[in-house]
């Protein structure tokens, strides 16, 4: 069970979160083909490394955020604000 | 009976002054305190204690620890019985009773045993390759009972577990002389440092040995504020230092092992500690290697360390006459000690050349480069048949004995270290694989780092827990101090079965058939083998098997490499991994605020998702069944009061809380003023229906959201995430209000008037009050929102009060029901009337495939002319598609047949394409026949059309018709 660093409570245990998948996609508008829009549906990367994916502290603030992680070593790069762009 | 007792001072574990009695296998044995049930068998004389797993060989206890792979045993009797316990581990207690495991219908006369006979016949693979034809299945059930081990006791387990979090700078893992000595040191520097020991003292091997450097350790380690768990196992390390160890309790732990007639309430039996550290140090010793010999794995083998603590601890002597076969200069060390407790020692066969060995023992014979290549006896040790350049290689010389060691050399116990993620290397003199380097944030010290000179170890250790606790570098670790040994130990061309794993019965001749056949990789080694399996998961075999798998392929062991080692390291007890999730706190239920009152109406509640809600209320002699028709007709005749409080309830405020509802739902709400409710599908992203509900405004910035009662939670999740991640620039507030305000929902004709007369005001009648509109009202005093909504298609006002309101107003409506002719009605009686007006209930009539065209919804589709979740997702292709399953009334053709929900719905026999299904099913009471709903292809173009249902290999004639069965034109509904 990995430690979760919320940017609002601070490191809290895995099990009091929910995670949300792969962040930074963008959501195409309604007007693209359906290749585009199944592209966002159903496609993603599997990435061995660093993945930026979106958290929420489901079981402590309710807030939703991002976070950098190594999927091979669960190595926690840092987090922040759904809002901010990725990490170069 | 060769194994007995010795007088004091040997055995100092045990507290003599306290005799225990124990049954083993239905027979009755004395103990002391301080014995393990494996010490006590022996002391006894008892040395058959099990038959192997596959081939029911006798087999006895082999080792004095966590690794034991024959003592197998299961505990206690009835509810308390615990399966496939190692006798080695399990503390003596005072009526305890012990069973043997796969064995029938005794350990001594075994039916099983035939296998032995047949074992030519049953080699590696040997199920894979013979029960294929014509499936596994056929015989899977004999060879499961043949092969099974302990048996479970089929019944909930009365005793307790429970879990504790915990944090510390520094852990610690082994209560030994490495593992005290790091501790000491850092705990010392000043570091917050906690340490488990498996055993229940501490100082590891060196505890029975009086040592008093371990004693003063012992003392520095009490003094410098170490943290100290005995009995505790750490059986795993996981993401981000998180070690879970297993602490069991001592007394009672004791009484979970006795029957205990009539105990309630059970005890505290085991504690899982789920420890996260920033540094910890993995100090948990070494395995004893067996030797290969023939017969290796009579009762009377076993490993040399294991029955030196048997005299050291427990004063045991495993046996009178010992030959010890050697790998290891440590061979000579416990011939010395067992002479010393006076036991024979007749030789030490050692393996290695003259050159290798590093030790003597004072008077007892030594034959170098010698092996074991016979042992006589059928169920115990009686003498055993030696080779070696002394006796001419060709005259084989027998020696009587009773009890043979194997003293191998030691396998370092790698596996935290291993599951950390951490890499191994081979170290060729002393035949052992060691950690190479430190696994994130676990470093090794003493044995399990390979580290065996006992200064080397002290001091290592001691530097390790001093940099640790400084956050300074670790110091190198000088792996060493061994001797020698040799990689291989099994001989060539003698008969009889050399093992090489006693718990799964693989011999040598199996590993070669793996490595001929091409099962080389160490993993498909140890599944085509299955070495390595089983509850000792191969921690005597491990490394012999993949240094054969090397001699028969011609490779290093380092590059044979070893199987991934995963958690746990030791079994635990499912109850341990439960804790206390278990019986109601598995998943909690909800319960209605006025549940009393229901009760005293005569409820029958049963379980809707998580809440305990009335299906219905059966008078004597009623079934649920027909209690829910009566209540039915009750509510279309009359009145009837539903406690709908688990319905999903949000309160949405904010400048953009419109449009955000507008992006939510289907339906519009932006439009709505306030006062006014509608109807809103919610679909996911896919466009699939997954929550509906009554979305009412309370005020330009306000509105007040009802979703389903089982939908509540991940609407509310789902609304956030659209909400922070999506639609950020929103100024949006979600409230989560459901068991804020209890609903209470009066329907049927007459349901005015019921509400008037307890006090309701006028303004809510049904000429001042439209279907579909909200009105904040009060009631007792207390605060109202009250929505004119129906989902039983009668005229129906859903009063939301303060929860702690709603009993009260079930109270008063209940004094005047009789006026009106009015019922309580529950969930039952609700699904007939939805079933009758053709409405949905999302999850039963859809399910995810279903999309809001499928269920009559395209028109609102194409009225709004914005943008929502799940838009874009309806004009895929395959949501176009004319066969898609839609939304149908259903009934039977002889109009008494009711239509099973989950049928079939095809025009051929099966097997053949299905057209559909049936989805709601139920008698109406308004109709006085059975009606159905369902999901059919192309559905709403087949009206009238003659359908066959099919049902457990029945057809039923059934016929598409309109819908709803009930009153279709609402006048009922709009009063």
């Amino acid at each position: 069970m990995m430690q979760i660093p919320c940017i609002h409570c601070g490191l809290r245990e895995e099990s009091e979160f929910t995670c949300g998948g792969t962040s930074h996609i963008t959501r195409p508008d309604p007007d693209q083909s359906d290749e585009t829009w199944a592209a966002y549906l159903f496609f993603r990367d599997n990435p061995k490394g660093v993945h930026c994916e979106r958290w929420r502290h489901t079981y402590g603030c309710g807030q939703w955020f991002n976070l950098a992680r190594d999927t091979a070593t669960h190595d926690i790069l840092g987090a922040y604000a759904m809002t901010e762009p990725p990490p170069p | 009976m060769t194994s007995m007792r010795l007088a004091a001072p040997w055995g100092r574990r045990l507290d003599r002054s306290q005799r225990l009695t124990f049954r083993f296998n239905g027979r009755w044995y004395g103990g002391y305190t301080g014995d393990t049930l494996a010490s006590a068998l022996l002391a006894n004389g008892v040395q058959l204690v099990g038959r192997s797993f596959k081939l029911h060989r006798p087999r006895g206890i082999f080792s004095c620890g966590v690794e034991e792979p024959n003592g197998l045993v299961d505990l206690s009797s009835g509810a308390m019985r615990t399966p496939n316990m190692r006798a080695t581990l399990v503390d003596l207690c005072d009526g305890l009773i012990a069973e043997s495991v796969n064995c029938w219908p005794s350990v001594r006369f075994d039916v099983g045993a035939l296998n032995d006979k047949l074992a030519a016949l049953l080699p590696a693979g040997f199920y894979y390759k013979t029960f294929k034809w014509p499936t596994w299945h056929l015989y899977e059930p004999a060879i499961r009972r043949m092969a099974g081990l302990g048996r479970a006791s089929g019944q909930a387990d009365p005793d307790r577990y429970e879990e504790v979090s915990e944090q510390t700078e520094v852990l610690v893992v082994g209560g030994g002389l490495a593992g005290l000595s790091a501790a000491v040191s850092a705990a010392e520097a000043g570091a917050d440092t906690l340490l488990l020991a498996s055993g229940a003292t501490l100082g590891g091997a060196l505890a029975w040995r009086a040592d008093p450097y371990i004693e003063e350790l012992i003392a520095r380690a009490r003094r410098s504020g170490v943290r100290l768990l005995t009995r505790t196992l750490a059986f795993g390390i996981y993401d981000h230092n998180l070690v879970c160890a297993r602490e069991a309790m001592p007394g009672a732990g004791a009484a979970a092992t006795v029957a205990r007639a009539g105990t309630a309430g059970g005890v505290l039996r085991e504690r899982l500690w789920k420890i996260r550290a920033r540094a910890v140090i993995a100090a948990a010793g070494a395995f004893e290697r067996p030797m290969i010999f023939p017969n290796n794995d009579r009762p009377g083998v076993m490993l040399a360390n294991a029955a030196e603590k048997y005299v050291d601890a427990f004063g045991v002597a495993c046996g009178q006459r010992v030959v010890i076969a050697a790998n290891s200069d440590s061979a000579y060390r416990v011939a010395g000690s067992l002479r010393a407790a006076g036991l024979d020692v007749i030789a030490v066969v050692d393996r290695r050349p003259p050159a290798d060995i590093g030790a003597r023992a004072a008077d007892v014979r030594t034959l170098a480069g010698a092996s074991i290549m016979r042992v006589g006896g059928a169920t115990g040790v009686r003498s055993c048949t030696v080779i070696s350049p002394d006796t001419d290689g060709s005259r084989p010389e027998r020696l009587d004995c009773d009890l043979i060691l194997s003293a191998g050399g030691f396998a370092p116990a790698v596996h935290l270290h291993s599951q950390a993620g951490g890499r191994l290397r081979w170290l060729d003199d002393s035949a052992m694989f060691v950690p190479e380097g430190a696994a994130a944030g676990v470093w090794s010290a003493g044995a399990c780092a390979g580290i065996f000179a006992r200064d080397a170890v002290v001091n290592h250790a001691a530097e390790l827990g001093l940099a640790l606790a400084r956050r300074s570098a670790a110091p190198l670790v000088q792996a060493g101090g061994a001797g020698k040994s040799l990689a291989a130990t099994h001989l060539m061309g003698v008969p009889g079965k050399q093992f090489v794993d006693l718990q799964n019965d693989v011999s040598t001749a199996d590993i070669g058939l793996a490595a001929q056949e091409n099962y080389r990789s160490v993993e498909h080694l140890k599944r085509y083998t299955t070495t390595g399996m089983g509850t000792d998961q191969g921690k005597t075999s491990n490394v012999n098997a993949l240094v054969l798998m090397g001699e028969f392929t011609g490779r290093e062991p380092a590059l044979v490499g070893t199987t991934k080692f995963r958690p746990p390291y030791a079994p635990v007890t499912l109850g341990l991994l439960a804790g206390r999730r278990v019986g109601p706190l598995y998943r909690p239920l909800k319960y209605l605020p006025a549940h009393d009152w229901h009760r005293a109406q005569g409820a029958l509640f049963e379980q809707f998702g998580s809440w305990v809600r009335p299906a219905a209320y059966p008078k004597a002699g009623e079934s649920l069944r027909s209690a829910a028709e009566r209540e039915a007709a009750a509510v279309r005749a009359n009145a009837g009061v539903l406690d709908g409080s688990p319905l999903g309830k949000l309160e949405i405020f904010g400048p953009d809380a419109a449009h955000f509802l507008d992006l939510m739902y289907l339906g519009t709400m932006s439009n709505l003023n306030p006062g006014q409710a509608r109807y809103g599908l919610l679909l996911n992203e896919n466009g699939v229906v997954v929550d509906d509900g009554i979305v009412a405004r309370l005020g330009p910035q306000h509105y007040w959201v009802n979703t389903t009662s089982a939908g509540v939670e991940r609407t509310a999740a789902a609304f956030e995430e659209w909400l922070q991640c999506e639609y950020t620039q929103l100024r949006v507030l979600i409230t989560p209000v459901t068991s804020r305000w209890g609903n209470v929902t009066v329907a049927g004709p007459r349901a005015w008037e019921w509400l008037a007369s307890v006090g309701f005001e006028a303004a809510l009648a049904p000429q001042a009050m439209k279907h579909m509109t909200v009105t904040q009202s009060r009631w007792a005093g207390a605060p109202a929102r009250v929505l004119r909504a129906s989902f039983s298609g009668e005229l129906g006002y859903e009063v939301n009060l303060p929860a702690d309101e709603a009993a009260t107003l079930l109270e008063r409506l209940g004094e005047r029901a009789a006026d009106f002719g009015a019922v309580p009605y529950g969930i039952e009686a609700l699904e007939i009337m939805r079933i009758e007006k053709g409405y949905i209930h999302i999850g039963t009539d859809t399910d995810g495939t279903t999309l809001p065209q499928d269920i009559g919804f395209a028109r609102a589709i194409e009225r709004k002319a914005a943008n929502f979740v799940g838009r874009r997702s309806l004009l895929r292709p395959a949501a176009r598609d004319p066969e898609r399953f839609q939304l149908v009334a259903l009934a039977s053709k002889d109009g008494r047949t009711r239509l099973p929900v989950g049928a079939q719905i095809a025009a051929a026999d099966p097997p053949t394409q299905s057209e559909g299904h049936v989805t709601s099913s139920c008698w109406s009471p308004s109709l006085g026949r059975p009606i159905a709903l369902g999901m059919l292809a192309r559905g709403t173009q087949r009206l009238g059309e003659k359908l066959r249902i099919h049902h457990l290999g029945a057809v039923i004639e059934a016929e598409v018709v309109k819908a709803p069965f009930v009153d279709p034109p609402g006048e009922r509904l709009h009063g």
